[in-house]
């Protein structure tokens, strides 16, 4: 009802219609309407002038042959194929790590807490491009790194099998574990958020009536923080799954992701209409987990 | 029954070295004497000296603070008062499709933000004649549209902790809408306002994938110069320029974080102090 009456006032004066129609206004403009623009150009005909693209020619104004490139050329599937394996893998992985993390942070005493939080956010907030870059100086072939792994290597199995360096850098490895190292805080952030929240009186009830710690996390604590885990593994898996700098920058070139894939197209080949068409199958692929996303967070707030 | 969890405390430890050992290589590495960026070779900032001499880093430093300084200064108004309205206008035609244009962006790889905002950009010159030529106005256009929702997020997730009985009570006690606005709803958000800019700041200062897309020759940002250099390998300058902005924000997030802690404290003992003196 307060809601209401706040926003009657507002209409009254006619104060709503800007406070609702600029935002509004601004991403029809710079977000709805270039996104309709793709839609539109991965229907569209290549053409060898400019704009690299041209509607009609010898189909009539639709034309679907980029898609049936997407769903028939064995470089497209490969590259959806590696793309969610690795947004996957680097999901599972956060999940595994971020998990007990945000659970120890909920534990420490506050002051404690405070700091180490902080000590989350940190990487949070430094540039993405130079946590990837620093992953680079680590994995290079003559890193101090890579020399105690070769080391450590070297030292566990026989002698023929023994290498000079271990081969890190441009493969889907160094990719996966680049994306876990700088999604991992958008793991870590929300499981905290839902894991803080629990009622400590739930665990020690669970205690006292016998249960062991390993069946209190299992029987009380993982399954109330289910939309924590959602929340975190959408957010890891979303962008990863899109990534371009990451498979540029430590990938593997012979097996490209899907994002690299799409700037490749767009720009080296100059192929608008096979761009747009990959990109708006890489979209759709993505409206799946986040219907999933949003029916869990409807669903938790609901309960609220 | 208090047990030391040793397990996770092991895990967060891995967990912390995991997050700083490559940083912390990378600044060890800024002071390295030798040309090959991997290679130990005895202690030196010559790495700091050749940064500062060089005008090109400079000139992107200073185009990527002009332009997080006006994206995100633009996104922070459209951002708020789109926070707002999903607050506090539960009604409203459209409504359903605004909360969906507010949360697209987010889930939008950054790829296909990048491209449309390109190919966008072109069609507009094309058909109209704007933008002349892709550079600053573009590449903050494009800035402004994908971090006003992180501003709209943090501004909506505050407006519905609030209290809205304040704006309740001005309200009965004859306030105007825009008085209530101003006087009463922005103060209260104002946390939340303050960090969706510095969030819409440090996502604009950051961004590579959507600037790449969207600039034009002669508008070189930061980190489209550090992505140019850093394709073609492991350079020892980098890892002192890397060392300098991972030190500003470090600085930069510890006292934002000793200045909030501060304020949040005094609201808490204003807070207090109003209730006892009503009681």
């Amino acid at each position: 009802m307060s809601a209401g009456r706040f926003s009657r006032w507002f209409d009254r004066k006619g104060w709503s219609a800007l406070l609702i129609g600029a935002p509004y206004l601004w991403l029809v403009a710079f977000f709805l309407l270039p996104f309709l623009i793709v839609v539109a150009m991965s229907v569209a005909t290549k053409s060898p002038t400019a704009p690299p693209f041209s509607f009609g020619g010898e189909y009539p104004v639709v034309n679907l042959e980029a898609y049936s490139r997407v769903l028939s050329d064995g470089l497209y599937l490969r590259a959806f194929l590696t793309s969610i394996t690795n947004a996957f893998v680097a999901m599972v992985l956060c999940l595994l790590i971020g998990y007990p993390m945000a659970l120890c942070l909920t534990r420490v005493s506050k002051g404690w807490r405070n700091v180490l939080l902080m000590l989350v956010i940190l990487p949070f907030w430094t540039s993405f491009l130079l946590r990837v870059y620093a992953w680079m100086g680590m994995m290079g072939r003559n890193s101090w790194f890579n020399g105690l792994l070769t080391d450590g290597w070297n030292f566990l199995v026989p002698l023929d099998w023994a290498v000079r360096s271990v081969p890190m850098m441009n493969t889907n490895f160094a990719v996966v574990l680049v994306m876990v190292y700088t999604y991992l805080p958008f793991m870590i952030l929300p499981l905290y958020a839902s894991l803080e929240r629990l009622d400590p009186a739930l665990d020690e009830a669970a205690m006292d009536l016998g249960s062991r710690p390993w069946q209190v996390f299992r029987d009380i604590t993982l399954p109330q923080s289910i939309p924590g885990i959602i929340a975190g593994g959408m957010l890891v898996f979303i962008p990863a799954a899109g990534e371009l700098v990451i498979p540029t920058l430590v990938g593997d070139a012979s097996s490209p992701m899907i994002g690299r894939l799409i700037s490749d197209e767009f720009s080296s080949a100059r192929d608008w209409p096979m761009a747009s068409a990959v990109a708006v199958t890489l979209l759709v692929l993505m409206v799946v987990p986040t219907m999933l996303y949003s029916h869990y967070q409807a669903k938790a707030e609901g309960s609220k | 029954m208090k047990r030391r969890p040793v397990f996770l405390i092991t895990i967060l430890c891995f967990g912390f070295a995991f997050f700083y050992i490559p940083i912390l290589s990378m600044i060890v590495y800024s002071f390295n004497a030798s040309r090959l960026a991997t290679v130990w070779g005895g202690f030196s900032t010559k790495w700091y000296v050749s940064l500062f001499s060089n005008a090109q880093v400079i000139d992107a430093l200073v185009l990527s603070l002009k332009i997080a300084f006006v994206s995100a200064s633009i996104a922070t108004i459209l951002g708020t008062m789109a926070g707002i309205t999903l607050a506090r206008f539960t009604k409203f035609r459209g409504r359903m499709a605004f909360s969906g244009l507010v949360t697209a962006p987010l889930i939008m790889p950054e790829v296909i933000t990048g491209i449309s905002s390109l190919i966008f950009f072109i069609m507009m010159a094309d058909w109209i004649g704007w933008p002349g030529q892709r550079g600053f106005t573009t590449i903050t256009l494009a800035h402004i549209t994908f971090s006003m929702v992180f501003v709209t997020t943090i501004v909506q997730a505050r407006m519905l902790q609030t209290d809205r009985t304040i704006e309740e009570a001005a309200m009965d006690l004859g306030s105007r809408p825009w008085q209530v606005m101003f006087d009463i709803t922005l103060p209260v958000i104002s946390p939340a306002i303050v960090s969706g800019w510095l969030l819409a700041f440090t996502i604009s200062l950051d961004d590579v994938v959507i600037t790449s897309f969207t600039t034009g020759p002669g508008s070189t940002t930061l980190p489209l110069l550090i992505w140019s250099k850093v394709k073609l390998g492991v350079t020892p300058d980098i890892n002192a320029l890397a060392t300098l902005m991972v030190l500003t924000v470090g600085i930069g997030v510890v006292l934002a974080g000793i200045i909030l802690n501060r304020a949040e404290r005094k609201r808490l003992v204003e807070e207090r102090m109003a209730y006892q003196s009503n009681a």
